[in-house]
């Protein structure tokens, strides 16, 4: 980890849906090559959070800086941040008119502007990668979650984002599906990818994430190093919510 | 029956105009129709704001008056058509507004993660909308653009006010000419059947094709 490079800084953030105000006062830095986990209850504003960063959801009011550069208000400009901020959704969103080859090759052909050929060999070796490669040709409805969630992080992975976000990328997930998607994203993590992941999974965050932000509310309460969110929470709703999953 | 096959002929040059008339002004509504559902789902609200104006005025006014408002009236502004080019003109114009309408509903079909996904990797607005999500709108549109065409295609008969020679048209000079007026309506219904039910079941094999390839 090259410590203390901040790729992405959150300041004052604050969103509201009609009168409900998703996101309270969000202050957050991320560093390059760190690997953040996000927890916290149902409806707390962890995927608005996520969203936040990628502006699929635009802010009222504060700032988010992304390597230094204040986040594009839209049109090109913020299409070109976006395509350097991967995305993995909860519900995987791979392109269904699609085959899972030609899912990956489309950020790189229409918006890195690569030929195909290229841009086919790079999809094949992330398929690899991931393990995947053999259903290159298939639609996503012909594969398993855990698959086509290994497709969206490869999907992802091809545009060399400088970050990944993911938004609980293991919960629409079979039981025994899920390891084989952790397995992908402790590797990335491994690699020294700069990481932002809203999930429940605590042997990834312990084994992967340098820091726990949890949020309640619409605010981060709490953020800490695993071992010691894990062992000892500093707030009373961190400890109740921990209870709770805990006991579970 | 007689008169029917004496004028074959005449029948034949209708039929040909009504589907020329179809063709042309579908093919136009098909243009038109695609901006204007462009224009309602894009994030730019004067460009919503537009495209619902256009929506709302033409399709609640009776394309009859349209007609009257484009081919009798234009002409005092210096927009002067042939009758032809005229009913082509108004029927797309027309008929776009209510696929605009289709493609619309076909577009909020589509799962919104699929709109996301696209926009998440870098594509913008009109790549999202090429892309992505049309071509998975267009699976499920295929059946009311089916039913738009065949509405056109008896919405041509409104060009007979006009003096576009086409089916209508045909048949009414047929009736003044010889005074058979039943016999000379059945066929030209005839004739709008052999026109609409193939179209008909040509949208239920592309319907099934579209299907298969999801
Ligand atoms: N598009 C939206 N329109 C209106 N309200 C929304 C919208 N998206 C989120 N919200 C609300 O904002 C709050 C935060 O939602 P968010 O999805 O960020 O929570 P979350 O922490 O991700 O919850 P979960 O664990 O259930 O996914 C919730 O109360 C939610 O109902
Ligand atoms: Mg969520």
């Amino acid at each position: 980890m090259t410590a203390g490079v901040p790729l992405v800084v959150m300041e004052d953030v604050n969103k509201s849906f009609g009168d409900l105000q998703a996101l309270k006062d969000i202050n957050l830095s991320v560093d390059k090559g760190e690997v953040v986990v996000v927890i916290g209850p149902s409806g707390s504003g962890k995927s608005t959070l996520c969203r936040t960063i990628n502006r699929l959801e635009p802010i009222d009011s504060g700032r988010i800086l992304i390597d230094g550069e204040p986040l594009p208000l839209e049109g090109r400009a913020l299409a070109r941040v976006r395509a350097d901020v991967g995305m993995v959704f909860q519900s995987f969103n791979l392109f269904a008119h699609k085959s899972i080859l030609k899912n990956v090759t489309m950020g790189l052909i229409k918006v890195r502007g690569m030929s195909r050929a290229e841009a086919e060999d790079k999809a094949m070796e992330l398929l690899k990668r991931v393990g995947i490669a053999d259903k290159a040709h298939r639609h996503p409805a012909e594969l398993s979650g855990g698959q086509q969630q290994r497709a969206a992080i490869a999907r992802a992975l091809a545009m060399n984002p400088k970050l990944m976000l993911f938004d609980e990328p293991t919960s629409a997930l079979d039981p025994e599906m899920i390891k084989e998607v952790l397995d992908v994203m402790v590797e990335l993590a491994a690699e020294g990818t700069t990481m932002i992941v809203v999930s429940h999974e605590m042997g990834f965050a312990r084994s992967a994430a340098q820091r726990v932000a949890f949020m309640d509310g619409g605010r981060i309460l709490e953020v800490s190093p695993p071992e010691q969110f894990f062992a000892a929470p500093q707030t009373e709703r961190a400890r109740d919510f921990l209870s709770k999953i805990l006991a579970h | 029956m007689e008169v029917l096959l004496d004028n074959l002929d005449s029948f034949a040059i209708g039929i040909r105009n009504t589907v020329a008339l179809s063709l042309a002004s579908f093919a136009g509504a098909l243009a038109i129709g695609m901006i204007i559902a462009t224009f309602r789902v894009s994030p730019v609200p004067p460009l919503r704001a537009a495209g619902a104006t256009y929506v709302e005025t033409i399709r609640n006014i009776p394309p009859l008056v349209l007609i009257f408002v484009f081919f009798f009236g234009f002409p005092t502004i210096g927009i002067i058509y042939s009758p032809f080019v005229s009913a082509i003109i108004v029927l797309a114009v027309y008929t776009a507004a209510f696929v605009g309408e289709a493609i619309r509903a076909g577009v909020n079909t589509v799962a919104r993660g699929q709109a996301e996904a696209a926009r998440a990797l870098g594509l913008t607005f009109p790549q999202t909308l090429g892309l992505v999500v049309m071509p998975q709108a267009l699976r499920s549109v295929v059946p009311p653009l089916g039913n738009l065409f065949i509405a056109l295609v008896k919405n041509t008969s409104l060009a007979s006010t006009i003096s576009v020679f086409e089916l209508t048209f045909v048949s009414k000079r047929l009736i003044t000419d010889t005074a058979q007026g039943l016999l000379i309506f059945f066929g030209t219904a005839i004739a709008y059947l052999l026109l609409t039910l193939p179209a008909g079941w040509a949208v239920g094999r592309i319907e099934k094709k579209a299907a298969f390839q999801r």
